[in-house]
């Protein structure tokens, strides 16, 4: 375990920053916090999380494909990709580390989504442990420990340090590279965990359960007669889906530049009435219908697919941003009770 | 309040009256209910009313007033003011909604709460003008008025406009509300600082359409933006000027109907001003036309399709300072 004192912190990320772009949560100014490129000056924010989640390094809202320019008959096709280049995101919660997992199994299993590979592969996760979980953190229902976070580097703070533990090469060779970073106690963060683990234990969410979710579940989940009235007042907008480190559906649309063609793809939200609308139609014609998908993918067919792994990380997002106050935990307690 | 309330939906109910009541629903917390049909006597133990029943009713009436009899909801003031409007717009039907008004003096922001302090909710209490939460960190106490949503700060009437009943006194209009004096500042920018407000608040749009499916006034049963064939996408921004025309249409498309609920700012995940955008709009049309609230009176004529022989002529470039 290495360490550095926390007078020393803007000396450590410009020391990371002068070789890569380092991406960590600072205020936003309006009542959150966000990811930006660190600059001089620029303050580590301690906020619980940030307003929107981390995939957004691996999985942009937007990303330009390819395009194509057409010519008569003619069509050539141009890869649009740039090179990538090595970054370091800083402060990621358990949550979110985790929420990689998830985006991996599904954009890194065959075919490879050679988009993501080339981020992920560019990105080095560095994350935080967190000393003030919040009342909507739920992510030790899904097994993730909110001291003992994942990454190529794990960090604690403590009143006065910085604490870091490589987890992979990737992070070892980083932390190598740092000569400010001192050597500590392997027991150094202990204090800090355990102060951590007796916050988790009075969470109003701790007791929540998934035993009843999961691939096995899905013909009696499915016909739940609880779907209307849980979904009677969603207003059917994506904040949901956008907010959510999990989610993961795209569309991929073609744009008219005037001279060519652009493809692009571009998150997309099964609250949204053209979700995987086909020439036939749409699948789903009801609200109902897409707020169940929803459910049931990260409660029951993800599971399914996926060893019992959930689609869900417990950040708790959807529960602070969701206009009408709708979300997982509201959902998972009714189909339960 | 909320006792009350139970107590004349149970009656309502039980007299057939109504056949079902849109209210609220108590939460996970103390701050996150959730609009909700309420059809018997017995689910009305979950009805809850308090400070952070923010959401607007109003627009799912649209679909309430399809179903077959009478739905009893809970107007505050300016959700009555949304409903006037759809009256006028005759996307709601006046016979088959049974009104109770209630007296409102404007609700709480969760993410106030979280700027004064509060993480690790586990409980609220309001105490008069003190809001009391008791956290995982501690207790925090905190002045009603300090975390009061951005729209009740400068709340335009204490008034329900249109009601079968009333719970609490009947409040006033607030002329002097102070609501433009955002835009005004706006206004007196110069154009590139103005130009770089919005882009700063517009580029953080993450097009969740929230503010679209939340507005009152946005009731098309099919949105332009919705359709895939129109060459924009509702689901992202292709650039930067798509991120800024969004909005700017969508105001444009509820100028004169938008009643100023102030719903699209309270649900954006962003925390992008979105109202301002509207108020711009009420307060163009109140200095060329004459002050005119939409919602106030159903039945009333917008300015914008109203054509009287004074209006100020379109072709000439209107001159706020004048003041005409």
């Amino acid at each position: 375990m290495k360490k550095i004192s926390l007078n020393k912190l803007d000396e450590f990320f410009a020391a990371i920053a002068a070789s890569q772009t380092l991406y960590l949560p600072v205020e936003d100014g309006r009542k959150g916090a966000k990811f930006d490129a660190w600059k001089e000056g620029a303050v580590y924010s301690t906020a619980a999380n940030t307003s929107r989640s981390a995939k957004d390094f691996f999985f942009p809202q937007v990303e330009d494909m390819a395009s194509f320019k057409v010519d008569g008959k003619e069509i050539e096709v141009y890869d649009t990709r740039k090179e990538s280049e090595d970054f370091v995101v800083f402060g990621v919660r358990a949550c979110d580390a985790k929420s990689f997992d998830i985006l991996d199994s599904v954009y890194l299993a065959d075919p490879v989504d050679s988009y993501y590979e080339t981020r992920r592969q560019h990105g080095l996760i560095m994350t935080m442990a967190c000393n003030k979980p919040t009342e909507t953190c739920f992510c030790s229902a899904f097994g993730i420990d909110a001291a003992n976070p994942a990454g190529d580097i794990s960090c604690w703070m403590t009143d006065s340090e910085l604490l870091l533990e490589a987890n992979t090469e990737k992070g070892e060779a980083l932390l190598n590279a740092l000569s400010m970073l001192e050597d500590a106690d392997a027991s150094a963060a202990d204090d800090t965990k355990a102060a951590i683990q007796s916050i988790l234990d009075k969470l109003p969410l701790k007791g929540l359960s998934t035993e009843s979710f999961g691939g096995d579940k899905l013909m009696e989940l499915f016909h739940s007669d609880k779907w209307n009235a849980l979904s009677e007042s969603c207003l059917g907008c994506g904040t949901c889906t956008f907010v959510c480190p999990t989610c993961q559906c795209y569309d991929i649309r073609d744009y008219d530049t005037g001279h060519g063609v652009m493809r692009y793809r571009c998150w997309d939200s099964c609250m949204y009435s053209d979700f995987t609308l086909c020439a036939h139609g749409n699948t789903r014609t009801t609200q109902m219908q897409r707020f169940r998908q929803r459910f049931m993918h990260k409660l029951v067919y993800y599971p399914g697919n996926n060893n019992g792994v959930f689609g869900c990380v417990g950040c708790g997002r959807c529960m602070r941003s969701c206009p009408i106050s709708m979300n997982i935990v509201k959902v998972m307690k009714t189909l339960e009770g | 309040m909320q006792e009350v309330m139970v107590k004349r939906a149970s009656e309502l109910l039980a007299d057939g009256t109504v056949v079902r009541v849109l209210g609220w629903k108590n939460g996970e917390f103390a701050y996150d209910p959730t609009p909700a049909v309420f059809d018997s006597a017995d689910a009305l133990s979950a009805f809850v009313y308090n400070d952070f029943c923010a959401s607007n009713l109003s627009k799912y009436l649209i679909d309430l007033c399809k179903k077959d009899g009478k739905t009893l909801v809970f107007l505050k003031p300016c959700d009555s003011y949304s409903f006037n409007q759809l009256l006028t717009e005759h996307r709601v039907d006046r016979e088959k909604v049974y009104i109770i008004g209630l007296a409102c003096d404007g609700k709480v922001d969760e993410a106030k709460l979280r700027e004064a302090g509060c993480e690790g909710i586990l409980g609220i209490t309001t105490d008069g003008d003190t809001v009391k939460v008791d956290t995982l960190y501690g207790e925090v106490s905190v002045a009603k008025a300090d975390v009061l949503g951005e729209r009740c700060v400068t709340c335009k009437s204490r008034q329900v406009v249109v009601y079968d009943e009333l719970i609490g006194e009947n409040g006033e209009v607030n002329a002097d509300c102070g609501r433009f004096d955002q835009v005004a500042a706006l206004e007196a920018m110069t154009p590139d600082e103005r130009y770089e407000f919005w882009r700063g608040e517009l580029s953080r749009c993450i097009r969740c359409n929230a503010c679209r499916n939340i507005c009152p006034a946005c009731s098309c049963v099919n949105c332009v933006f919705d359709n895939p064939k129109s060459g924009i996408s509702q689901k992202a921004a292709a650039d930067t000027f798509e991120e800024n025309m969004f909005h700017i249409i969508r105001a444009f498309h509820v100028a004169g109907r938008c009643t100023d609920c102030g719903e699209c700012s309270r649900v954006c995940p962003q925390h992008i001003p979105l109202h301002l955008l509207n108020r711009k709009f009420i307060k163009d049309m109140n200095e060329c036309y004459g002050e005119y609230q939409a919602g106030a009176e159903a039945g009333s004529r917008a300015p914008l399709v109203n054509y009287t022989l004074d209006d100020c002529e379109p072709s000439v470039v209107y001159e706020r300072e004048a003041g005409k």
